[in-house]
């Protein structure tokens, strides 16, 4: 008697409560804007926040709600924004460049001289706090990766000189990289930008020759040699004006420092390229010869 | 004074989290960052208040009369998910920046051994009504607590040196531990002097 009365007790409660929540479902049911699911399909679904809101989704809410215009998803770019008209039936401007981030700046161990020596949290605005960083030049890269961390879509590394470069083919423009740096040497290049002025420094080349190899010194010899270049030197740093599409490969060629630099994908290597160090004697001890990857984060 | 005493008995002395173990997986899981942490601690508050009110009804005026106490967990399981179930989208129509608050916890929180863990102890403690539903609110409490000094601690050692062995989940669980040795420091002993 008692099991038959638990079998009903349960099987009652299970069923009252499933059409109580079947008819409640009904009777609560929100309804949605049916746009709301198309438009957030046309949109990448990456929720970088280039936009300006939390989301691909908050950003759709938005659209459909008719509160913003149509061309804020960068990553998307010309086919979302198109896309978005379609779906809301307005005609959308899509002309305008693609733009995507460049580190301005070559300078490292070997090329830079450095302050001090830092040890502490391997973090780029943690270090700009002490002193601005720890090389002499203040507007370089520093070189500790921020910009990799925040990029949503893992288009920065080191690349196989051990410098920051960001993949121009898999930059989503974003610009969460060139609101973190803290030297602002993350700079916006047209995509089809063929060249940069890898450097940052506006000051003196009495300076800048003291304490980097390859940071611009202002010569003019850019502005000289390519006059129809567009490179225009101001406050001690050549820049490229990139409305002008002349040929730069002479300046390219004959620029001291050699700071001027093709954007091209360089190879950023999973894993620092180690040489296998030949030992003559095979000796336990040959780990010596590798250095550990993470060996800073251990001492 | 009962009703003080069974707050401060949930809140500290029987913290849910810290002294009886229970609702662990959201503690590790949701306490990465205070905002978060904050939301699931209201929301499993929340669900803990109406879920020990309704168990505790279901059992005195159906389980009891049919004799049928041993079906306590089973029912009180089916009658609690079903409640955050009502709950969520009573919420949705009503307020939909409440559902955006709590909204994502909620579904995370139907078969949470928390709140199950309330219904079952405020029954077999025997509380009437309003204790119940004051322990649950008291124990849901507790949860906040615990979730909040816990994810506070995270953001701090997120930017601490850990070892690399320990970053993680790990040095959370230690964190959880050494928080669950201080929560020791009140016992019924500490109730006694305080309310006497």
């Amino acid at each position: 008697m008692t099991i038959l009365f638990a079998f009903l007790v349960v099987g009652l409660l299970g069923a009252l409560l499933g059409v109580g929540l079947a008819s409640a479902a009904k009777a609560l049911a929100v309804t949605k804007d049916e746009r709301l699911e198309q438009l957030e399909g046309a949109l990448p679904g990456l929720n970088c926040g280039a936009c300006g809101y939390a989301g691909c989704a908050s950003y759709a809410e938005a659209v459909a709600g008719e509160e913003t215009t149509l061309t804020l998803c960068s990553p998307g770019g010309p086919e979302a924004a198109s896309e978005l008209g379609r779906i809301m039936g307005v005609e959308v401007d899509v002309s305008g460049t693609k733009m995507v981030a460049q580190v301005h700046c070559r300078g490292g161990r070997d090329v830079s001289e450095y302050a001090f020596e830092y040890n502490g949290l391997e973090d780029c605005t943690a270090l700009y706090l002490l002193y601005g960083g720890d090389k002499i030049c203040k507007s370089s890269c520093l070189g500790l990766g921020t910009c990799i961390r925040v990029c949503p879509a893992d288009a920065i590394g080191y690349d196989d000189e051990g410098r920051i470069w960001v993949d121009k083919d898999v930059c989503i423009s974003c610009g969460k990289c060139i609101e973190i740096c803290p030297t602002g040497v993350m700079k916006w290049i047209p995509y089809d930008a063929d060249y940069i002025v890898a450097c940052n420094n506006t000051e003196p080349a009495k300076l800048v020759r003291k304490y980097c190899k390859v940071g611009c010194i202002a010569c003019k010899i850019c502005e000289k040699k390519s006059p129809e270049g567009g490179f225009v030197v101001e406050n001690d740093l050549s820049t490229i004006d990139y409305s002008i599409t002349g040929d730069r490969s002479v300046a390219v060629e004959k620029c001291p420092p050699k700071c001027i630099i093709p954007v091209t994908v360089r190879e950023i290597p999973e894993v620092p390229a180690e040489e296998p160090v030949p030992v003559a004697v095979a000796e336990p001890a040959s780990g010596d010869g590798e250095p550990e990857r993470d060996g800073d984060e251990t001492s | 004074m009962t009703y003080i005493g069974i707050i401060i008995t949930f809140v500290f002395i029987n913290n849910f989290i810290l002294t009886q173990f229970l609702g662990l997986c959201p503690f590790i899981g949701v306490s990465k960052n205070v905002d978060s942490a904050v939301g699931m601690g209201f929301a499993v508050t929340f669900v803990m208040s109406i879920a020990s009110l309704t168990t505790w009804a279901i059992y005195r005026w159906l389980l009891v009369p049919l004799n049928l106490g041993f079906l306590q967990t089973i029912t009180f399981i089916l009658v609690i998910a079903a409640l955050v179930q009502l709950v969520e989208m009573v919420i949705q129509k009503i307020s939909p920046p409440l559902y955006k608050a709590l909204g994502i916890y909620l579904p995370l929180i139907t078969t949470n051994c928390a709140v199950l863990g309330i219904a079952l102890i405020a029954v077999r403690s025997g509380y009437n009504a309003l204790e119940s539903f004051i322990a649950g609110f008291a124990a849901g409490l507790g949860f906040l607590l615990a979730i909040v000094l816990m994810s506070t601690l995270r953001e701090k050692l997120d930017a601490e040196w850990v070892p690399r062995p320990f970053r993680g989940t790990p040095i959370a669980f230690i964190t959880g531990g050494l928080m669950a040795l201080a929560f020791m420091a009140f016992d019924k002993a500490l109730l006694r002097n305080l309310i006497g």
